[in-house]
């Protein structure tokens, strides 16, 4: 009974994070800060949803076989956004520098700093 | 709940694949039209997941997803087609399209519903083949019963298709000549985490060739992982390294060597006195005879699948390397 | 609406290869044309194993206490269609670098115009010999 609502708990959980993960893909500005928001799927969520399905199915070579899914993922995830920025930084992907505010910050404090200099 | 779970698993599914179909259509630009593609297949894979196409969704996702995407890759970086696409509207191509697909929607009206348990197709000779399975052959895939053994010449055939695509390959491109390149050490990571990685895919292939009796897996879907490894040693150590470890010139006869073992097993029936690919034969008890016949003709296929996979990524990558 | 969810899958289908279709017929470079045909290949491939389908069944991977298994045989025949698929997918993919190195272009129709002058220019040189 508690396991199974773990399970119900654990698989919720996963697909919370997945949807995270699905909207910093699509609403963050930059290629590497994309990178970053979609590895919370392949780190967290995906993992949560195999440990979810593992207290379901009990202890049987099923769940060793998903142990061994889980293991391989969380080696190779991280691995593979590693390569992907090497990919992009070697093809000359800059990270954005500058948003809107860090803009309003600038033109904020040169215009405290003229300010200051004027008095 | 089942069924409209799975119904609505089903239309999600495909609503994805019309809109990276559509997407793949308006793209000019040949690399995100590639990259579309492997979505597309994993995306079917997927589907035929959820239409109980264990052994099909395998090898769909291996070939289709993976290396079919590869593949493509390689050649674009060799026509250097970076470059866009010309957008071109075909208002005689919409019409044709148009008129075939009214057509097919026309004649789909007058099928049975999808998933009828009583339509004709479900009706006559699955129902015997499983029965059969169970009693003559007594493994219990039986999508791996009925291709090596039931229809084994129509597998027969197909791995004689590979062999020939993985000929006509060589012919057209030659297998080239790659020389050993220290690759810079930025690639420390890369390094370190893929040694470990290639031992597990290589075991996982062999696990998969021979487990294929027993759950989804196969000849072909192991040939192409196994190739998979040596791939990945390729794109991360150096093709020159990778053609020092299986050269270029071995592969060809892996091939046909895989064909001759699947053509020699049926061979050694007629031998006995029976028809050609007659598992019976092999051994003084028939079902461990069609035991013995599926193992090692799963095994002639996955080695000339192997052999070919390499060696089509071998030539594609091997072509004006050397400027 | 039972009808029209009853056969949902294959007019989804239909329309996937329809896109296909266009694809191989109406894109002018000759890599375009090799995705729509495998985009193609692949509905119909969709096409067969929906027809396999049995409602309550499931994979056809005898285990005990389960009655209805879906249909295996479709399933042997896509499995050997998607290899022989790749297979033809590489030729045509060699084919075309080769094209790329004769013609030095990968569309269509600056192939074609470059064929029409070759014919053109020997038609020429055959009338001023004469």
């Amino acid at each position: 009974m508690i396991i199974s609502l773990l399970s119900d708990i654990c698989l919720l959980l996963g697909g919370i994070f997945t949807l995270t993960g699905a909207i910093g893909l699509l609403r963050l500005p930059d290629f590497y800060s994309r990178l970053h928001g979609a590895s919370v799927t392949e780190s967290l969520a995906a993992p949560l949803l195999i440990v979810g399905i593992m207290l379901d199915t009990g202890l049987t070579l099923d769940s060793a076989k998903l142990v061994l899914i889980i293991v391989i993922m969380v080696v190779s995830n991280p691995t593979i956004t590693h390569a992907l920025c090497r990919a992009a930084a070697h093809s000359g992907v800059t990270p954005k520098m500058e948003t809107k505010n860090t803009k309003e910050k600038q033109s904020q404090s040169e215009t405290e700093i003229s300010g200051k200099e004027s008095k | 709940m089942i069924e409209n779970l799975h119904l609505i698993i089903d239309v999600c599914l495909l609503a994805f694949l019309v809109l990276i179909a559509f997407a793949a259509i308006k793209i000019t630009n040949l690399f995100v039209a590639t990259m579309l593609f492997g979505i597309f297949s994993f995306v079917a894979a997927l589907l035929f997941l959820d239409l109980d196409a264990v052994d099909v969704a395998f090898t769909e996702a291996a070939v289709g997803a993976g290396f079919s995407t590869v593949l493509m890759l390689s050649a674009l970086r060799l026509t250097g087609a970076i470059e866009n696409a010309k957008h071109r509207h075909s208002l005689l191509g919409l019409f044709i399209v148009g008129l075939t697909g009214a057509a097919l929607i026309y004649g789909v009206t007058d099928f049975p519903n999808m998933g009828d348990a009583n339509a004709p197709v479900q009706l006559h000779l699955a129902p015997e083949f499983i029965a059969l399975t169970q009693e003559k052959i007594d493994i219990p895939n039986v999508v791996t019963a009925v291709l090596a053994s039931f229809r084994g010449y129509d597998t027969f055939g197909e791995t004689v298709v590979i062999f020939s695509a993985g000929v006509a390959v060589l012919l057209l491109l030659g297998s080239g000549h790659v020389e050993p390149k220290r690759e810079p050490e930025q690639n420390m990571v890369l390094w370190i985490v893929v040694k470990p990685f290639i031992a597990l895919i290589l075991i996982f292939g062999l696990y998969v060739q021979f487990h294929g009796d027993f759950g989804a897996g196969g000849g072909f879907q192991a040939g192409v992982i196994f190739a998979s490894g040596f791939i990945l040693y390729a794109l991360v150590f150096g093709e020159g390294y990778a053609r020092k470890v299986v050269p270029a010139s071995i592969l060809p006869r892996f091939a046909a060597l895989g064909v001759l073992i699947y053509g020699v097993t049926g061979l050694v029936s007629l031998l006995s006195n029976k028809p050609f690919l007659d598992y019976n034969a092999l051994s003084s008890n028939p079902v461990s005879g069609q035991h013995m016949g599926i193992l090692l003709v799963e095994a002639g296929v996955g080695l000339a699948v192997f052999s070919t996979v390499l060696l089509i990524f071998y030539s594609f990558s091997g072509v004006n390397h050397n400027e | 609406m039972n009808e029209l969810l009853g056969h949902f899958n294959y007019y989804i289908v239909i329309f996937l290869m329809m896109m296909g279709l266009y694809m191989v017929i109406a894109s002018s470079n000759l890599v375009k044309k090799l995705i729509g045909l495998s985009v193609f290949q692949a509905s119909v491939f969709i096409l067969y194993i929906t027809f396999g389908k049995i409602t309550e069944g499931k994979p056809p991977i005898i285990t005990d206490n389960v009655d209805v298994y879906s249909n295996p045989l479709p399933h042997v025949l896509i499995l050997t269609a998607i290899v022989v698929g790749v297979a033809t997918t590489s030729v045509g993919l060699a084919l075309i670098v080769r094209i790329k190195e004769a013609y030095g272009s990968m569309d269509e129709d600056d192939i074609h115009d470059m064929d029409d002058k070759d014919d053109f220019q020997t038609k020429n040189n055959r009338s001023i010999n004469e």
